[in-house]
């Protein structure tokens, strides 16, 4: 499903002494199928954003397009039931979101809420399972027994078992230890292809959004300040730099390589094997290896 | 008696039929030093920051704070020595305004009225928090409520300081900003720090490492003996920084090192070796 925002300008308690206007004039479009990621300080604008693609939110001016779906200023939404339905967004901490007594009833919750039929329900349950990698034995357990990686799974199962079309991720590996958030990535990057979902990301990792995303969007203060290729924009360093981000450590690294050696290494996210035998053989000399 | 947290072989259960969640732990961290605690989710790490600041008690073994041992009796002598800031400062807060949350914990600590307004205001500007005074904790993002939790300690100035993954709601700048303002305040006051976190850029920083997994130390040391481990590490689930990666791959290559190198400057101090000899 594509996401068209269209001049978008979203202003928080407008006309209170809490007036703060988050958005301003943002255009995007996203194609349907495509992998998004979405980078910016603390305070950019990121979650307000993607708000907007399940109508949490509503324009203060400019509109935005869901599918068929149009969130507009001063529009009342209809139709709100189904494009919930097919927006699945996992926020920040999901697992504080858990209530339910036990795994099974949590995940079941939306698609219960929807009005799925119980067969059906019970099928998505366990699809969901098997895709956070969670064994169906544990659908009868408490989620407040699991470990803080498993109760994340259970959320993101919970929002998978609405079968969305469009997957939006609020920085979903914050507190995950290494191996969990590398897990949690690859799982979500093979939902993206099996399921063709249409992919939003927010995160801080530069590192993510170069292994995973097709689209990188840079936001600074509610405006856009960058879109295209994540290899691309990560070039522009020196604008990067402007609004307090980094490049991924790979490039940082190769620039320096470059300042100190004079020697400049293409990075085309080669693996590290190969870089390291490109930086072995321009920098070393010929005689010291074969 | 020595002025140092100490853990001498402590086990602790959170249920009596259930398996500990450490066993037989020791270490010690000493005055003025920058201790890094890493391991794998439920590898027992923020079990351990509740042991040293009496929210939980050892059931075998000790737990001392410069020679106090940490009991029921003790506690709030021990929590005027060790503050701490937990991963989910929901948890933490009692003021109903960032200033009075700030200035509940002094009171507690016994500070005078006149020095709280003047600390509350120092800690929140060492935060950059400083126009949030009147704000509630708990209508503040994940991150601003980790400053204002920071800051609060900031303020007491405790002899250690804790911080159980106290930044990771924040961004990587963000991070660096308030670990940089920690560590100021560390120099100046001769504090001790303990971090706790997957974060490697400070691990790389910190003076000495504890690697837990499973409920035991795995290893100790400094980051560059930690850091040369890289395979056994990356079997326990934590990763190695960017640099250790690639200099074992380019032995692969034959390429020697004089030492490990663990970021950019010292890769390129090595890099020079090999670009110069023979
Ligand atoms: N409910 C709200 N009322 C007023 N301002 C808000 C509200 N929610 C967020 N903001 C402000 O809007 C800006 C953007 O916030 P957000 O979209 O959460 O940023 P990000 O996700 O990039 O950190 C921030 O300055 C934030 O303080
Ligand atoms: N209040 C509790 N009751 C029962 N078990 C707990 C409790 N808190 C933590 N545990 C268990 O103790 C182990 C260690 O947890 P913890 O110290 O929080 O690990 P870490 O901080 O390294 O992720 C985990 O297996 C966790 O599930
Ligand atoms: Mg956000
Ligand atoms: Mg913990």
């Amino acid at each position: 499903m594509e996401l068209t925002f269209n001049e978008v300008t979203y202003t928080y308690s407008p006309g209170t002494p809490f007036e703060f206007r988050a958005l301003e004039n943002l255009s995007l479009h996203v194609p349907s199928g495509s992998y998004t990621a979405i980078i910016g300080h603390t305070g950019s604008g990121k979650s307000t954003l993607i708000q907007h693609i399940n109508a949490l939110l509503q324009p203060t001016s400019g509109s935005v397009k869901v599918g068929d779906f149009v969130i507009e200023a001063g529009r009342k939404n209809k139709n709100l039931r189904s494009l919930r339905e097919k927006t699945g967004i996992v926020f920040q901490y999901p697992e504080h979101q858990l209530f339910e007594e036990t795994v099974e009833k949590d995940i079941a919750f939306g698609p219960k809420n929807f009005g799925v039929d119980e067969e059906e329900i019970r099928e998505r349950v366990n699809k969901a399972l098997e895709a956070v990698q969670l064994p169906e034995d544990m659908k009868e357990k408490s989620p407040f027994d699991l470990s803080g990686g498993q109760m994340r799974r259970v959320a993101i199962a919970g929002v998978l078992a609405m079968k969305p079309k469009v997957l939006v991720l609020d920085e979903p590996t914050a507190g995950l230890d290494p191996r969990g958030q590398k897990e949690m990535m690859d799982m979500f990057y093979s939902l993206h292809e099996s399921e063709e979902l249409t992919t939003v990301l927010v995160t801080h990792s530069m590192e993510d959004a170069l292994t995973y995303a097709d689209e990188v969007v840079i936001l600074n203060e509610g405006r856009k300040y960058m879109q295209g290729a994540p290899l691309d924009v990560f070039k522009r360093k020196e604008e990067l730099r402007q609004v307090q981000l980094d490049i991924p450590e790979v490039l940082e690294f190769l620039e320096k390589i470059e300042k100190e050696f004079g020697v400049s290494i293409e990075y085309n996210k080669q693996p590290l094997a190969e870089l390291a035998k490109e930086l072995t053989s321009r920098l070393g000399r010929r005689d010291d290896y074969e | 008696m020595k002025d140092r947290i100490e853990f001498e072989g402590v086990t602790f259960r959170y249920q009596e039929d259930a398996p500990p969640v450490l066993k037989d732990v020791d270490f010690f961290i000493e005055k003025g030093e920058w201790v890094a605690i890493i391991g794998h989710n439920g590898s027992g790490k923020s079990t351990i920051a509740k042991l040293m600041n009496g929210l939980l008690f050892a059931e075998n073994g000790k737990v001392s704070v410069d020679g106090m041992s940490v009991n029921p009796e003790s506690v709030w002598e021990i929590r005027k020595k060790v503050g701490m800031v937990f991963q989910n400062p929901d948890n933490q807060f009692v003021g109903t305004t960032v200033r009075d949350d700030i200035a509940f914990g002094m009171e507690n600590q016994g500070v005078p009225r006149e020095e709280m307004v003047e600390k509350v205001a120092g800690s929140l500007r060492d935060v950059q928090m400083e126009t949030y005074e009147n704000h509630e904790p708990h209508r503040l993002s994940g991150g601003q409520k980790q400053r204002v939790a920071i800051a609060g300690v900031l303020a007491i100035a405790p002899d250690y300081m804790l911080l159980d993954e106290a930044t990771a709601m924040l961004d990587p700048k963000g991070r660096q900003e308030i670990l940089k303002t920690v560590r100021d305040v560390q120099e100046k006051s001769n504090m001790s720090l303990v971090t706790i976190t997957h974060d490697l850029r400070e691990i790389v920083a910190a003076d000495r490492v504890i690697v837990m997994n499973k409920g035991e130390v795995w290893f100790e040391g400094t980051p560059r003996e930690v850091f040369a481990h890289k395979d056994s590490l990356s079997f326990i689930g934590l990763d190695v920084p960017f640099v250790a990666k690639l200099t074992e791959e380019m032995k692969q290559y034959g390429v020697s090192f004089r030492k490990e190198p663990l970021n950019h400057e010292e890769m390129v101090e090595e890099l020079w070796n090999l670009h110069s000899t023979k």
